[in-house]
């Protein structure tokens, strides 16, 4: 274990005379790490955007059979049904209650030659009572009737024109941007809102809408309320948690860049066990004399051997801290937009440089030391120590 | 070739390192042959006459329905040969993990326009003739054990019967599959609906249909088609965009994000990883030598040979890693490129990487090898002599 110690210490003093070769070993890992974390971060501030979205004391209502919001479609007719079942909240206003539709408008990206499918909701006034976390941060909120819209901010960051005062084109007719809306971090903020009646007549759905959201008595179960609304013999209706529904949605969401990521990080491990190889071939054939000298006055192998692998895996380490580094740096709170699979919309998110994910990049670069490491140190200490020193 | 000798034992004194430096070139150039071929199929602009379909959807947006009346009014386009349409149909089969695409389409002429898809005569004309019909493709009849003559259920999560009910029964009078190679939009991992059954029961969105696909009689006229069938339908309520079926199946794929750019970042950090190994490889090699490359100057090698020697030493390396590089990912697309057409059409290795490779390569070379080069080409004799 002295041993051990003794040399690790002189080879690790004695890295900022090898710099050139040392900076390989550092600057391959670093590579790959930040690849690999980039691209997870990307992944788990996607799932965090959609999974953080929903409170557990309030539902949505589905149609039957429907997995998503854009696929379902209930009749105005149904909520005046739904509305004395046990368990809504009441408020001044009467049920905490409000239909909405959810559908696509095709806008452009920023900077994008096509377009792409910009999420639109027509909501209810009870559909702000009920989502409270919704503030207007900028201008005012849209006049119930009225062609006017308040777009969330990370929509109105990532689309072109989403701005107060500009115009948008909803089917045939252009509307106005009144107002720009937080809603802390969720999905929501990547959609557009405007008033229920209005979009319901510019989109020809009559008396129709996508879904109802309700808010649930303190203490009600939304299993019972389920249940009631599922066996009533005149509704069709599924009856989903709102905060369950988006934690559904998230594990699928992000998987593909998930597998893009591990996939491209480990390739360019594999190229990066090279290079470290290459590094601890040479410093180990740069020291044949002083490993030479260690072993001859007593040194053991294996002491030459771990203090080698130590050597290599303290660079990798160096190497992944500066990968992962560099990704926090540039990346952490990117926010971009992509199309989430479950919705067939854009969802804005921002790029989340967690500890788990850094951690993941270090093991990484642990792995590729080890790799890298293991053969030179192994030549190191077998070799005959007469032929080592005869190299002087 | 005399030098060749020289160049070969420059290789060939540390074996190891040459064949790691190799290794780690090779490593970036498969990592240069896939995703820029992914990249490339991407970014690049889609020939309007590449193809011999075209979609009609609507100008709104994918979800909205064009009318079927359209149907007549796009065959009498000069140049049409013949026009199908589908409907996205979604639903789930027993479990919503059970993910696949079904279309209600107008099985009349559907399998003419899809001529990649192998399908016998009678389970053609079954299709046609069998109301509640279905077919399904090869991968998803085998991953789901279905056999001819089975009863499939699917619940409708977008469309209900007219009795209110969301469970729709289709009969399985044929399993499709694809011709190898064709790449065709949804490969065989789909289903196809007879529209004429659904169309009957469907509560709503009679007498519309989700887009028209259109097969042209000539590639060349494609342009003026899309023109003239967006013209046609100009300013009534319901106006399409038309594009080749290419770009339509690219649009999905786009809207995942800048993937292009994603690429080349990732490149741009695999490159400048592997310039950095490379350099220091190349030079550490120059400097082991320069004793043995002072003698070459004493026995009168001239200077720009030296710089030669050296340089097409780096290149070697470089471009023997380049060449096993690109030869892997075109490998590994041969294995993928079905699996892949499933998502998006016309990913595939795209023989342009190979010209770009070898420009990489090149400019490589000459980045790592030409500090140490012109470090050895300057080499004072004397001076290099004297640290023996």
């Amino acid at each position: 274990m002295k041993q051990i110690l003794a040399i690790t210490g002189m080879n690790i003093r004695t890295i900022l005379q090898r710099s050139g070769a040392s900076i390989v070993i550092i600057v391959g890992i670093a590579g790959s790490v930040a690849v690999m974390v980039s691209l997870l971060a990307m992944a788990e501030g996607l799932n965090k955007t959609i999974s953080s979205t929903g409170q557990d004391d309030r539902a949505l209502i589905f149609r039957e059979g429907s997995n998503s919001e854009l696929s379902s479609g209930i009749a105005m007719t149904d909520l005046a049904i739904i509305e004395n079942t046990q368990g809504i909240k009441k408020s001044e206003d009467g049920p905490m209650i409000a239909a909405e539709i959810f559908t696509i408008i095709d806008v452009k990206k920023k900077g994008a030659a096509d377009t792409s499918n910009l999420p639109l909701r027509g909501v209810q006034e009870m559909s702000f009572k009920i989502r409270p976390e919704l503030k207007i941060i900028e201008g005012v909120n849209f006049f119930p009737g009225r062609g006017e819209v308040i777009v969330g901010k990370g929509a109105a960051s990532e689309f072109e024109g989403l701005e107060i005062g500009k115009p948008i084109k909803i089917r045939d007719s252009e509307w106005t941007v009144v107002g720009i809306f937080s809603t802390g971090g969720d999905v929501h903020e990547s959609e557009v809102w405007a008033d229920l009646a209005v979009i319901q007549g510019a989109f020809r759905r009559g008396a129709s809408a996508s879904i109802a959201i309700v808010q649930m008595e303190k203490n009600a179960s939304i299993t019972d309320f389920a249940a009631t609304l599922e066996l009533d013999p005149r509704l069709n209706l599924k009856v989903q948690g709102e905060a369950d529904f988006y934690l559904e949605q998230s594990s699928g969401a992000s998987a593909v860049i998930q597998v893009f990521g591990y996939t491209v990080a480990i390739i360019m491990a594999i190229g990066a066990v090279f290079a470290a190889l290459n590094t601890m071939y040479s410093a180990v054939s740069t020291r044949l004399v002083e490993i030479g000298t260690l072993r001859a006055v007593g040194f053991h192998g294996s002491s030459v051997l771990f203090a080698l692998m130590i050597e290599s895996m303290f660079l990798a380490l160096l190497g992944g801290l500066l990968g992962a580094g560099l990704s926090y740096l540039i990346f952490n709170g990117y926010t971009v937009s992509t199309l989430a699979s479950v919705s067939f919309t854009q969802t804005a998110f921002d790029f989340a440089v967690t500890g788990k994910i850094i951690g993941q990049g270090l093991i990484l670069a642990l792995i590729v030391g080890f790799l890298g490491g293991l053969l030179p140190a192994r030549r190191a200490a077998t070799q005959e120590i007469t032929e080592a020193l005869r190299s002087i | 070739m005399k030098y060749w000798m020289l160049i070969s034992a420059a290789l060939k004194r540390k074996q190891t390192r040459t064949v790691l430096t190799i290794c780690s070139i090779t490593v970036a150039f498969v990592l240069f042959g896939t995703l820029r071929s992914i990249a490339v199929a991407f970014t690049e602009d889609v020939d309007f006459s590449g193809d011999d379909r075209l979609v009609v959807m609507s100008k709104l947006s994918f979800i909205e329905p064009l009318p079927m009346a359209y149907h007549q009014r796009i065959q009498s386009v000069e140049g049409v040969d013949l026009v199908a349409h589908r409907e996205w149909f979604g639903g789930t089969y027993i479990d919503v993990n059970n993910f696949f695409p079904k279309w209600p389409v107008n099985a009349e002429v559907w399998f003419d326009v899809y001529p990649e898809f192998i399908i016998s005569e009678q389970e053609k004309r079954d299709f046609v003739n069998t109301r509640t019909g279905m077919v399904a493709g090869k991968a998803i009849a085998e991953k789901y054990n279905w056999k001819v003559g089975d009863k499939i259920p699917i619940m409708g999560d977008i469309w209900v019967k007219e009795d209110g009910s969301i469970l729709w029964e289709f009969d399985l009078v044929g399993i499709f599959s694809q011709e190898e190679g064709s790449g065709v939009y949804g490969g065989d991992q789909q289903a196809f609906i007879n529209h004429s059954y659904f169309e009957e029961s469907r509560m709503w969105g009679k007498g519309t249909v989700g887009n028209y696909v259109v097969k042209v009689k000539n590639k060349e006229d494609n342009e003026r088609i899309a023109k003239e069938i967006d013209k046609m339908f100009a300013n009534s309520s319901d106006e399409t965009k038309t594009s080749t079926e290419a770009a339509f199946s690219k649009m999905f794929a786009e809207q995942v994000g800048d993937i292009g750019l994603i690429m080349n970042s990732i490149l741009a950090a695999v490159f400048f990883t592997m310039l950095l190994v490379t350099g220091n490889t190349m030079s550490q090699a120059v400097r082991e030598r320069t004793p043995e490359l002072a003698v070459f100057k004493t026995i009168g090698y001239s200077d720009s040979k030296i710089l030669c020697l050296v340089l097409v030493e780096a290149m070697f390396m470089c471009f023997l890693g380049m060449a096993i590089g690109i030869a892997i990912s075109f490998i590994v697309f041969l294995f993928l490129e079905e699996d892949l057409a499933a998502f998006i059409e016309g990913i595939s290795f795209q023989p342009s990487v190979i010209l770009w490779a070898f420009a990489t390569a090149l400019v490589m070379a000459l980045i790592a090898g030409l500090p140490p080069a012109l470090g050895a080409m300057r080499l004072k004799v004397v001076d290099a002599l004297r640290k023996d």
